[in-house]
C-alpha cells in the first residue's frame, strides 16, 4: 500500500458500532423493475401473419411436414426444425371454435390477466388444427369446465395484432361476431401486416436491505460514509461489501471514512437522462482517503472545463434538516482547492 | 469420458422469508464449506460456474455480486448460466472433459421470496403467444396435472406451488486422482445429459416427457439398481411422470431429502438434487443414485445425472479380477 490514499487509511477510524443498525432496518422496501413502453420484438413472417389474422378476427395455422396443422404457428417445425409457412398453400384457416384439451382454474385473477373474474386457462385445439393454443376460458365457474368441452373465441374491438386480440374463449360453438376494428382503419388495405409486438414489463419486489447495506445507509443518514475492511488483505471497500472480492472472505470490520478524496476519472455528460441532473453534468470516480476502491459520484460546484483527474474533492451534503435515510444525502463532490494528487499515487485504483 | 466426481456439497439453511441476505451472504459460507471439507485451496479450482436468474431480485447483473465470494481477483476462469445451478454443473463437467483442469466449483442461488413468481416465470415463456397472458408457473403446472388426471394418473389436478424460498448450494467437482485424494468416497458422475422439448406448449403431449426419457437413456439410468433418486418435482404430480420416464421402479426411494416440495431455493433447487444424491453416496447409504433437474413450463427441459460409488473403469477392472 504505497499511495497517498492508502497511507491515510491508518488514520481512518474503525467503527465499533456495527450492531447499531437503525430501527427502520427491518422495513421492506418496494423495488420496481420496469421498462417503460415495454419490450418490442419483431415477429418475423410467420408469427406476424398469424397476428395479422387475429387483428382481422381470424385464426390461421401452418401445415407441418407430416401434414398436421400447427396453431399457433412458428417458423420452424417443433419436431424436425424444418422451415414452416414459407408458401401460401401451407397456411390453413382453422376454428374459430375448438376443443379444450386441458385446463386449470384461476380463482384470483391478476390485473394483467385477460379477465377480471375467475376463469380457466385452457389449451384449446381449434377445429382443423392438430395442436393447441393457450388462452382464457370465461366459463363462469369451475364446475362448468371440462376437458373436451367446445369453446369459441370472443374478440376485442381494439385489436392490434397480438394474442390479447382474443378477449377470451367462451363455451359453445359460436362463432362470436367480430366487432369492427377500433380505431377504424381508413380501409383494410391501409393496415400494414403486423411485424412488431410490444410486451409491457413491470415487476414489483418487496425486499429488505442486508445488514451491510443498512449500516451503510444509517451512516449516510447522519452524514457519515462507512466502508468495510477485509481482514485478510486490509483493503477498505466503499460502498461497503460483505465479502472481499479478492479473497472471498467476509469483510465485516467497519471503517468510518472521511468525505474527502481524489477524482480518479470523470465524464462530462451531455445526454439528458431521467433522474439525472441537468446537462452538462459531471460523473466521476472518487477514491476517498482511506478507501481502496473508487466510488461513483457526481462532481459539481466547478465549471466542467476545469475538472481534472487528480483533483482533490470533498463531499457536499444536503442540510441536516433535509437528510433522509438515503445515499442522496451526499449531493456531489466539489473541489477542495488543495493541490492535485500526482497520477502515480492513485494509478492502482484507476 | 474422463472420470469426474462430486466430491463436496453444501447448501444453505434455506429461508421462507427475506432475511436481507445478499448474493454474497448466501453463497460465501457454502463456498468456504466445500473448500474446507475437501481441504482444497482456491488456487486448485480450475473453473467456476454459477447458475442464477437476475429477474428474481430485479437487478441486472446481480450474479456478478456473488463473484465477491469466490475470490475473483486476480481474474479466474469463470462462467455463468441464467439457469438452475444444475446446468452450471453440466457446463463445468463438460469443461473438465477437456482434460486440462482437475477441479471445478459450481454454485447456484436464488431469492424466491421477494418477487412476483407468476410474473417472473411468465417472462421466461414464449414472448409472442404465452408471456402476454401472464399464465405463470402454477397454471402451467395445472395444465399438466389436469392432463395427467384425464389420462388416468392418480394425481391432484389442482397443484399447489412449493414454498417460496431463499437459498443456495455449492458443489466441487474433481477428476480422477484428485477426487480420490480429497474425498474418501467420491460420487462419480457415470452419466449426465439434458434434453429439451418444444417451446410451443400446445404442441407437446403433456402426459409424456420424451426429453426426460431421452436424457435418462443417454445418461445410462438403466440398467442397474437405483437406490435413491432426487427429482426436481416442484409440483406433486410430476413425480409419477418422472418415475415412469426415468424407468424407476418401486424400490427406488424418491427425494429422501424432502425434495423441492420442502424447500425450493429457485436456481439452486436442481443443483441441490445432484448434491443430495451425491451425499447419499458420500455417506455410504447408496451405491448408485439418480438426480434430475428441470426447467421451463411443464417439465420442458430435463437434466439427468447418474452418480455411483464406482467409476465405469472400476467396474471393468473388478470384472477382470
Amino acid at each position: 500500500m504505497t499511495t497517498q490514499a492508502s497511507s491515510s487509511s491508518q488514520a481512518a477510524q474503525t467503527s465499533a458500532s456495527r450492531a447499531s443498525a437503525s430501527q427502520t432496518s427491518d422495513e421492506r422496501v418496494v423495488h420496481v423493475l420496469e421498462f417503460p413502453g415495454g419490450y418490442t420484438r419483431s415477429t418475423g413472417p410467420v408469427i406476424g401473419r398469424f397476428l395479422t389474422g387475429l387483428r382481422s378476427g381470424r385464426l390461421f395455422g401452418v401445415r407441418m411436414p407430416d401434414g398436421r396443422v400447427l396453431v399457433p404457428p412458428t417458423e420452424y417445425d417443433p419436431q424436425t426444425a424444418a422451415a414452416l409457412g414459407t408458401a401460401d398453400e401451407d397456411w390453413v384457416e382453422v376454428g374459430p371454435a375448438g376443443t379444450v384439451t386441458t385446463w386449470t382454474w384461476v380463482d384470483d385473477p391478476r390485473p394483467d390477466h385477460p379477465l377480471d373474474r375467475p376463469f380457466a386457462w385452457a389449451l384449446i385445439r381449434p377445429d382443423g388444427a392438430d395442436t393447441a393454443l393457450l388462452h382464457a376460458v370465461d366459463s363462469g365457474s369451475k364446475a362448468a369446465m371440462a376437458t373436451g368441452m367446445r369453446v369459441h373465441p370472443t374478440w376485442r374491438a381494439e385489436r392490434t395484432g397480438a394474442v390479447k386480440d382474443i378477449a377470451c374463449f367462451a363455451p359453445g360453438e359460436g362463432p362470436a361476431e367480430v366487432p369492427a376494428l377500433v380505431p377504424a382503419p381508413d380501409g383494410e388495405a391501409e393496415l400494414e401486416p403486423v411485424s412488431m409486438v410490444t410486451l409491457p414489463h413491470r415487476l414489483e419486489y418487496r425486499l429488505r436491505g442486508g445488514t451491510v447495506w443498512n449500516h451503510f445507509i444509517d451512516g449516510m443518514a447522519v452524514g457519515q460514509i462507512r466502508g468495510t475492511r477485509c481482514a485478510k488483505c486490509g483493503k477498505v471497500f466503499v460502498p461497503p461489501r460483505g465479502a472481499c472480492p479478492g479473497d472471498g472472505v467476509p469483510a465485516t470490520e467497519w471503517v468510518d471514512l472521511p468525505d474527502t478524496g481524489v477524482l480518479t476519472t470523470f465524464a462530462v455528460n451531455n445526454v439528458p437522462a431521467a433522474g439525472a441532473p441537468e446537462v452538462p453534468f459531471i460523473s466521476g470516480y472518487v477514491l476517498l482517503d482511506g478507501a481502496d476502491i473508487a466510488m461513483l459520484a457526481l462532481v459539481s460546484d466547478v465549471p466542467w472545463q476545469e475538472v481534472r483527474i487528480g483533483m482533490r474533492v470533498r463531499g457536499v451534503w444536503v442540510p441536516d434538516a433535509e437528510r433522509t435515510r438515503s445515499v442522496k444525502n451526499l449531493k456531489w463532490f466539489a473541489p477542495t482547492g488543495e493541490p492535485d494528487v500526482p497520477f502515480e499515487q492513485f494509478e492502482e485504483y484507476v | 469420458m474422463r472420470d469426474v466426481a462430486v466430491v463436496a456439497f453444501a447448501q444453505s439453511e434455506h429461508s421462507f422469508s427475506d432475511l436481507g441476505w445478499t448474493e454474497a451472504d448466501l453463497v460465501m459460507p457454502l463456498v468456504n464449506e466445500v473448500l474446507s471439507v475437501t481441504g482444497m485451496d482456491r488456487s486448485e479450482i480450475g473453473f467456476t460456474c454459477s447458475g442464477s436468474n437476475d429477474y428474481l431480485v430485479g437487478t441486472p447483473f446481480s450474479f456478478v455480486a456473488a463473484l465477491d465470494t469466490i475470490g475473483a481477483w486476480p481474474p479466474i476462469a469463470e462462467s455463468h448460466v441464467e439457469q438452475d445451478g444444475a446446468w452450471a454443473l453440466y457446463e463445468a463437467w463438460v469443461r473438465m472433459q477437456h482434460g486440462d483442469i482437475d477441479a471445478a466449483l459450481v454454485y447456484g442461488f436464488g431469492k424466491g421470496t421477494i418477487g412476483d413468481q407468476v410474473g417472473i416465470s411468465s417472462l421466461s415463456y414464449d414472448p409472442y403467444y404465452l408471456a402476454p397472458l401472464v399464465p405463470g408457473h402454477i397454471a402451467m403446472a395445472g395444465l399438466q396435472a389436469r392432463a395427467l388426471k384425464d389420462a388416468g394418473f392418480d394425481v391432484d389436478p389442482d397443484p399447489t406451488p412449493p414454498p417460496a424460498t431463499d437459498g443456495a448450494a455449492a458443489v466441487i467437482l474433481a477428476a480422477g486422482e484428485v477426487a480420490r485424494r480429497v474425498c474418501s468416497r467420491p460420487a462419480w458422475i457415470t452419466g449426465l445429459d439434458h434434453r429439451i422439448e418444444p417451446h410451443a406448449i400446445g404442441s407437446r403431449d403433456l402426459t409424456h416427457s420424451p426429453s426426460t426419457r431421452e436424457a435418462a437413456a443417454r445418461a445410462g439410468v438403466r440398467p442397474g439398481v437405483v437406490d435413491f433418486a432426487e427429482l426436481h418435482t416442484r409440483f406433486e404430480h410430476e413425480e409419477v411422470l418422472l418415475r415412469r420416464e426415468l424407468g424407476l421402479d418401486e424400490k427406488t426411494v424418491v427425494n429422501p431429502s424432502g425434495g423441492p416440495r420442502k424447500a425450493d431455493p429457485i436456481m439452486a433447487t436442481g443443483l441441490i438434487r445432484i448434491g443430495e444424491a451425491a451425499a447419499r453416496i458420500h455417506d455410504g447409504s447408496a451405491q448408485r443414485a439418480v438426480a434430475h433437474a428441470a426447467s421451463g413450463p411443464c417439465l420442458q427441459h430435463n437434466l439427468v445425472c447418474v452418480l455411483a460409488a464406482d467409476t465405469a473403469s472400476d467396474l471393468v477392472s473388478e470384472g477382470e479380477r
